[in-house]
């Protein structure tokens, strides 16, 4: 039987400063310099206007939880010893968006519209986004 | 107005687990059965449309399929838009006879993604639409993104999930009035409640099944339609929606593209939703359908749960709803799935739905989704 390995981020030449931040411990996000749309994602032109001069950003990590959920059935057996994991989608401050785990504090009252601290965890020598900590109830 | 284009035949093959199944063995079962029902020979079908298989995976199922089945029409082609893509096959088949390209359109799907695959391989190879930088690498699957969606959108409107699971009950007691269903056991919703968790809030019986089966149209132009023999079905209105495909890039958690592609649909059949006789709605999973019966206008916000608990998706309820108890409970076959739903809508159309029958049924929605309610398609169906 063949193991199917972690789906690890495979940067592209768009993302590539997204992960190289990571790896530094900066959360990065793109501003349109033309018209400046924050993308909720990265991309190689702006999602709004198109332009292509894309500034990369640093962010303050803050963020409020746009939803969450606990995984009790993983998708893949490299994710088989992680469950239950939590999954959260958190629209950061800046107008960007991170899907992440949330590390073993960051569960701790981990609601929608919580306010949470983003910082990175290592998976298999890759930096990633990870909840860092619930920095306060939903408003 | 009118779209000018007539389901003229419909079959589904068993469904469920069927050892010895194949992919292309299935598409070519449901193919002649869709044929024979028109009551057409290969040679009249000009048009054939596919979509997309786990179990025998092609860059050109269509042309693959032709080549199996022997037949060499003059447009073939497949389509692949997720649970969307059966919706969307009929519309674009509609729009190929109207246009005159074509006079009989072949619409087939079919997967034997139960016994082709092992429960964990379909799960995984469903993992792959999830993002493969800002979603995989945190371990999302299908039913994490839609509990995604589930957790936000019962926050917003006060849903609960003995609401979720009452829509799930109400399917299985659909199926246990349908023969061919996979699963037919009556449900309670505490058993709905008690089964393993998933991805909170989503358990077991909250999601959707997979089943080894396969299902075809025959979509016919309005003059062609007239060498057919059974009762012809009009598409009266269609329309599409498409916002985003990974949750993570969604402008919305509880708005999404059923909202537009219902309301084209409705616009273009000239009806309202209040005039529909029975439904067969895309339910991947108990929120997946009630997020659309919500969006689309059927029930009010944080309604539908509710609705499905006093029995109004049921028969002689206010919406009969999958009829047939949907992907939940009468199977659940990759494109096959959202193909099930249009069958069975034509057999209510025409009066052949046996037990499950909605008296004088003579309007029908038929609704797909694909990805994580990214891609939808609507259809209006007539007798």
């Amino acid at each position: 039987m063949t193991t199917v390995p972690y789906p690890l981020p495979r940067p592209n030449a768009q993302t590539q400063p997204y992960w190289e931040g990571a790896a530094a411990g900066e959360l990065r996000y793109q501003r349109c310099a033309v018209c400046g749309h924050v993308q909720l994602i990265p991309r190689s032109l702006c999602e709004h206007c198109h332009g292509r001069r894309l500034d990369w950003q640093a962010s303050e990590r803050t963020g409020t939880v746009l939803t969450f959920t606990t995984v009790y059935r993983a998708p893949l057996p490299v994710f088989k010893d992680m469950v239950p994991y939590v999954i959260a989608i958190v629209d950061m401050d800046e107008g960007f968006r991170v899907m992440a785990n949330a590390k073993a504090q960051g569960r701790e009252g981990l609601e929608i519209g919580a306010r949470v601290r983003i910082g990175f965890q290592e998976v298999h020598g890759m930096a990633l986004p990870a909840v860092d900590a619930v920095l306060g109830a939903a408003a | 107005m009118s779209m000018s284009a007539f389901i003229t035949g419909a079959y589904d093959t068993a469904v469920g687990e069927l050892p010895g199944s194949s992919c292309m063995a299935l598409h070519a079962e449901a193919a002649m059965g869709a044929v024979a029902d028109a009551g057409l020979k290969l040679s009249d079908i000009d048009g054939v449309l596919c979509a997309y298989s786990f179990t025998e995976p092609h860059l050109m199922l269509a042309s693959v399929f032709c080549e199996y089945l022997g037949i060499h029409p003059a447009t073939c082609l497949a389509i692949q838009a997720g649970g969307a893509s059966a919706c969307i096959m009929v519309m674009q088949a509609a729009a190929l006879v109207a246009s005159g390209q074509c006079q009989h359109v072949l619409v087939v799907t079919g997967d034997n993604r139960l016994t082709g695959l092992s429960r964990d391989g379909a799960v995984a190879a469903l993992s792959e639409v999830g993002h493969p930088q800002f979603e995989r690498p945190f371990g999302i699957s299908v039913p994490a993104s839609y509990a995604l969606v589930a957790k936000h959108y019962m926050h917003q409107y006060g849903v609960t999930s003995e609401q979720l699971a009452a829509i799930a009950v109400e399917h299985r007691r659909h199926a246990g009035r349908h023969p061919k269903a996979h699963k037919r056991d009556p449900i309670t919703v505490d058993q709905v409640l008690n089964s393993k968790m998933i991805a909170d809030p989503l358990h077991m019986l909250d999601c959707c099944l997979i089943s080894d089966g396969g299902a075809a149209l025959v979509v016919s132009s309005r003059a062609a339609a007239r060498d057919t023999k059974g009762k012809a079905i009009e598409i009266l209105g269609a329309g599409q929606g498409h916002t985003h495909e990974h949750i993570v890039a969604a402008p919305s958690l509880v708005d999404f593209g059923c909202k537009t592609s219902s309301a084209m649909a409705f616009v273009r059949a000239g009806v309202t939703p209040g005039d529909i006789d029975v439904a067969q709605i895309y339910d991947s999973f108990t929120i997946t359908l009630a997020v659309e019966l919500e969006s689309i206008g059927f029930f009010e916000r944080g309604q539908a749960g509710i609705a499905a608990a006093a029995g109004e998706l049921g028969l002689g309820g206010k919406l009969p709803c999958n009829t047939h108890g949907g992907l939940m409970s009468y199977a659940h076959s990759g494109a096959a799935g959202g193909m099930f739903h249009a069958v069975e809508a034509v057999h209510q159309l025409r009066g052949n739905a046996d037990a499950r029958q909605v008296q004088n049924a003579k309007l029908a929605f038929v609704h797909g989704d694909g990805g994580i309610l990214s891609a939808h398609c609507s259809l209006v169906l007539g007798a």
